[in-house]
């Protein structure tokens, strides 16, 4: 079997990256429309900070608001899946030091991936 | 102003900042801020939360050209990567506790530092360097296409890289900028990795940085859809057009202009943490 090259797993992962930041700008852009359509006319204001939400907080529930038509719930869905890229990225890499069977940089990037899964998915219950 | 007035002059603002941003290679993130909280009156908390999400897209979306260049270092990335989430993760956490004033002036004074530090001349390369133990155990000396044909490169101090970047994922994650000034401080000051290798690759650890405070930041509640998506869909539009145009652009005055801006910006967030009207 042919050795896998750093720069040709980088090049797949790039148009990966590209892609899914392609998807998520879709989706984004889908929640825009039927946010702005039903509520163009109320007023914006950011001023006070209330916080999110539940519906807009976990994964589970913005999927829950999506597919029940919520524009808000497109947006955010978009938005976790933006927040996936990098972490496809680094589940990537995973596969491709263990390719080049690079057991040092492996692991590393497992700990990496780790730390991200622990941000996206094993926090929200400490708030 | 309504929803729809509101987002149309948002996500405008979002394209010129992603558009700087990317065409003076400082990043759209860092202006992103000061911009929703001292034009549009945002609360910073919701501000901060929106500019993560666009800092993750002009990083992801920007990653296909920055590979075909060939100067990433995917090692040193993920390698320092462990310091910068970890960083993030500190940083996300201690916004919970600190004040939006306090929050106004840090952000401020990492403003004014990055304007210094694309203004300074930067220190002529080390060749030809020892190989430090330490760099070539974990296997980060590399090479990469420059105009004299390859080049190869010794990574040195890789504990004082290691420790700024956990400042940096630091930053990142309290203040929801890709910190890419302290990115370039940790790999071209103190590892000594040449300029376009530490560029590139700090591209790519950016996105995963901010990964690690937005899951963090989404938990909370701090990721508002209405006012992120004209945000995350005007910088990466700009940043997009900025990364085409680049080639043709004369960048050298509009490095000067947009460093004065973030100047005001940064006087500007520090002026009004003191006076508490943030």
């Amino acid at each position: 079997m042919k050795k896998i090259t750093d720069l040709e797993i980088e090049e797949v992962v790039g148009n990966l990256l590209r892609i899914g930041v392609s998807i998520s700008a879709a989706v984004v852009g889908i929640g825009a429309c039927i946010y702005l359509a039903r509520h163009w006319s109320q007023p914006a204001d950011y001023r006070i900070f209330r916080g999110e939400p539940s519906d807009f907080r976990n994964v589970p529930a913005i999927l829950h608001s999506a597919f029940t038509g919520h524009g808000r719930g497109f947006i955010q869905l978009g938005l976790v899946l933006l927040i996936a890229t990098p972490v496809a990225r680094v589940a990537f890499a995973i596969w491709g030091f263990a390719a080049e069977r690079d057991r040092m940089y492996t692991l590393f990037t497992v700990v990496v991936l780790v730390i991200l899964l622990y941000s996206l998915l094993g926090s929200g219950s400490a708030f | 102003m309504n929803v729809l007035e509101f987002t149309t002059l948002v996500a405008a603002g979002s394209f010129i900042a992603g558009l700087l941003g990317s065409l003076t290679g400082l990043g759209g993130g860092v202006v992103l801020v000061p911009l929703l909280t001292i034009f549009f009156k945002v609360d910073i908390r919701y501000a901060i939360g929106a500019s993560l999400v666009s800092v993750i897209a002009t990083s992801s979306g920007a990653a296909a050209a920055y590979v075909k260049e060939g100067f990433s270092n995917i090692r040193i990335g993920m390698f320092l990567e462990i310091a910068t989430t970890l960083g993030a993760l500190s940083g996300a956490f201690l916004a919970a506790f600190v004040s939006t004033k306090f929050l106004a002036i840090i952000f401020g004074a990492v403003l004014l530092y990055s304007a210094f530090i694309s203004r300074r001349p930067r220190t002529a390369e080390e060749r030809n360097s020892p190989p430090d133990p330490l760099a070539t155990k974990l296997k980060m000396n590399g090479s990469f296409p420059s105009e004299e044909g390859i080049r190869y490169y010794n990574v040195q101090r890789v504990p004082a890289g290691f420790s700024l970047m956990f400042g940096a994922g630091a930053l990142s994650g309290l203040l929801g900028i890709g910190s890419g000034a302290v990115k370039v401080l940790a790999m071209d000051q103190a590892m000594r990795i040449p300029f376009k290798v530490s560029t590139t690759t700090s591209n790519f650890m950016i996105g995963v940085t901010a990964a690690a405070s937005a899951g963090i930041y989404l938990n909370r509640g701090y990721i508002d859809p209405g006012l992120s998506m004209p945000v995350m869909l005007g910088v990466l539009g700009g940043s997009m057009l900025g990364v085409r145009i680049l080639r043709k652009a004369e960048t050298k005055v509009l490095r000067l202009v947009f460093s004065g801006v973030i100047v005001v910006l940064g006087a500007q967030m520090i002026f009004k943490g003191i006076l508490g009207t943030i």
